[in-house]
């Protein structure tokens, strides 16, 4: 993506904006490469792109729906899945994909994850998870583990971090997985088996944010890549009650929930929607 | 079994149900709200009756998700709304801002109770007038329509809906407790006669449309999302492509697009009503339920020999500046009627500009103003006291 690079083709450039390129995002950061994935997965899926929407809230990740070249709705703070959940209900035909970062969906948006789970709306939701909010500058986040050190938590986060996968299962979410940006096969995997599952796709992706994170914590860029790949353990079908981020211990990753439930539009049609008399059914036909 | 989206006939109704009606006729298939007292009657309805139509409705988490939701479904090509009152109306304004900088058309109804904050949930007011106006941040326009009876809540749902559709921006139906809970006798017209009208939507090839290059009326035609264009929406300062642009100019040109869709067709957009203005010397002005006490004071005051009149705004956004500037040269004076303690009078005061004097009959909510305050101050203020 670079300028030096001008002139070969690169394999996404059919789904990017090459013309809002350079990126605003820092060098180190994991958050091109959740991108990256997630376009890939998009190819490979085989889902009709011309009806795929990409919706992003505010942030670092955020900015992803500024440089998909899809239909992509950059929103406000927060809301990019109650805009997705209109979207979704008013066109079910449409795929829609939610790509945003932790502090968006699970501190001013949480409740709309749990509630956009609970219904089961048949989104695939990509949260990439880089433990702070980098565009602000590096403050504390829902996700921030405790002790560590923001630039609203000078001494030392004195609060406990959510476990996102257990509140996605607990919400309802039918697809939970959990990968870091070094398992970037795993990682395309993941993210199309959302894109093709009907229902509500969770798919957390770690992510290094070395300039207003790593910084601060003692953690250089190759340290965190490092972490991703010492302390991290794949065990698919783990209890969600066990995956709490432990970067001392453990990290666990793999895909958790995979579950099938009508989705929100289905049971609204089928609950809400008046019988079809024979007249309209052939008319269906 | 489906069931026409068009009720024509004769009902007897509240200005809540008439306003679901209202929607339903005018095309609109999406709606998402949440519950509040006194608009809860509005999700009601179309909770019962947008399925029958082959439309959705869906109950969200709060006030901000079901704007949010608004916008989205808008986004993906369909008609839609939301209702609320005074403290969702506040929730609403984050993602009115965003109808707005992405000029996505929609309609809000605000069935207005008393304020500031919980107040009184079952009481009238008009308190969120200048909310209405400028309760999200930013500078911007948009439009406002208030209707005076149950029959209007469904005739100017609509023409919120067509309005928003033609100029692509959010349009606030503002009523209040009083008409919203008022059952009179509703005339829905057969659907033939029924105008609606839909966004200017995307034409031409699909690599070189620009989703923010204006078209006539300086409204630019929309793409759906699932359409094929492929385009880019964001609440970020966009140009012509859509795209973030971070500069002077670029806010300067995208918020004369957004202002200029709406100031260079006032004459279009504005609506008003007079009544026997043609020869007043004193001129009320009023909106929603207390047009209908100016109504009756401007006859009582005519009995006891003073020349009242009433110019009604039908659409108090954008505010008729030039007929208030046109009628402050030859009266004595306005009377602004509103049952808040001074918003559309501002805007009275303001036009007047001093070449008349502008008076206020206002209350801090919870009912009607009574025709006989208007009459007093009439009274008061031609001498004849």
């Amino acid at each position: 993506m670079s300028k030096s690079a001008k002139g070969s083709h690169h394999p996404l450039d059919d789904l990017l904006r090459t013309d809002r390129i350079p990126h605003i995002w820092c060098p180190g950061c994991g958050i091109g490469t959740a991108f990256s994935a997630c376009l890939m997965a998009m190819k490979a899926s085989g889902i009709d792109l011309e009806r795929t929407a990409m919706v992003s809230g505010i942030g670092c990740s955020g900015r992803g729906a500024g440089y998909v070249k899809l239909d992509s709705y950059h929103t406000t703070h927060g809301r990019a899945i109650p805009f997705a959940t209109g979207m979704k209900l008013a066109r079910p035909e449409l795929n829609v994909v939610v790509f945003s970062g932790d502090g968006d969906l699970f501190a001013i948006g949480g409740n709309h994850f749990i509630h956009a789970a609970r219904r089961n709306v048949d989104l695939t939701v990509v949260c990439v998870n880089n433990l702070n909010y980098g565009m602000t500058g590096g403050q504390v986040a829902a996700t921030t583990p405790s002790g560590s050190k923001t630039t609203t938590t000078p001494v030392g986060n004195p609060e406990a971090p959510f476990n996102l996968p257990l509140l996605a299962f607990a919400s309802g979410a039918t697809y939970v997985s959990r990968w870091t940006i070094l398992h970037s096969r795993e990682l395309t995997e993941s993210i199309e088996e959302g894109l093709v599952k009907k229902g509500f796709s969770f798919i957390e992706v770690l992510a290094p944010c070395p300039v207003n994170y790593g910084r601060r914590n003692r953690q250089r860029p190759m340290d965190t890549l490092r972490a991703y790949q010492e302390k991290s353990i794949i065990m698919n079908d783990a209890d969600p009650t066990r995956l709490q981020i432990d970067f001392d211990r453990a990290i666990i990753l793999g895909k958790f929930v995979d579950t099938e439930r009508p989705t929100c539009v289905e049971s609204y049609d089928r609950t809400c929607r008046p019988p079809m008399e024979p007249a309209d059914e052939e008319k269906a036909a | 079994m489906t069931k026409p989206a068009v009720l024509t006939g004769e009902h007897f109704m509240t200005g809540d149900e008439a306003a679901a009606e209202g929607a339903l006729a005018a095309g609109c298939r999406f709606f998402a709200g949440y519950p509040i007292t006194p608009a809860t009657e509005v999700a009601e309805r179309i909770a019962e009756r947008m399925p029958q139509v082959g439309g959705t409705f869906i109950q969200m988490e709060d006030e901000i998700a079901a704007m949010a939701a608004v916008v989205g479904a808008s986004c993906a090509g369909v008609k839609s709304m939301t209702a609320t009152s005074g403290p969702g109306f506040s929730l609403m304004m984050e993602n009115l801002g965003l109808a707005v900088c992405t000029e996505t058309p929609c309609v809000l109804v605000n069935v207005q109770r008393a304020g500031p904050s919980t107040g009184l949930p079952t009481q009238g007011a008009q308190g969120d007038m200048m909310q209405a106006r400028w309760g999200s941040h930013g500078h911007y326009d948009l439009i406002a329509l208030a209707p005076a009876s149950p029959q209007e809540c469904f005739h100017l749902t609509i023409e919120a809906f067509n309005l928003s559709e033609t100029y692509r921006v959010p349009v606030l139906v503002m009523t209040d407790e009083i008409i919203g809970h008022l059952s009179e006798r509703v005339v829905i017209p057969p659907a033939k006669a029924i105008k609606t009208v839909s966004r200017p939507r995307a034409k031409g090839r699909k690599d070189r449309f620009l989703p923010y290059k204006p078209g006539p009326r300086g409204v630019a035609p929309m793409a759906a999302a699932g359409e094929g264009y492929r385009i880019h929406v964001t609440g970020l300062t966009h140009d012509e492509r859509g795209y973030p642009v971070m500069t002077v100019e670029a806010q300067a040109e995208m918020m004369d697009r957004i202002m200029g869709k709406i100031r260079n067709n006032r004459e279009d957009i504005i609506r008003t009503e007079a009544y026997r203005l043609d020869d007043a010397d004193f001129v009320l002005v009023s909106y929603g339920v207390s047009a209908r006490t100016s109504l009756a004071a401007v006859d009582e005051a005519r009995e006891l020999g003073i020349r009242a009149g009433l110019l009604r705004l039908v659409t108090p956004w954008p505010f008729p500046e030039e007929k208030i500037r046109a009628l402050a040269g030859r009266v004595k004076g306005f009377v602004t009627v509103e049952i808040n303690l001074g918003q559309m009078h501002l805007e009275v005061e303001r036009c007047a500009g001093g070449r008349a004097p502008a008076y206020l009959v206002g209350h801090p909510g919870g009912t009607i103003i009574p025709p006989e305050s208007v009459v007093d101050m009439l009274k008061r203020i031609s001498g004849r006291t």
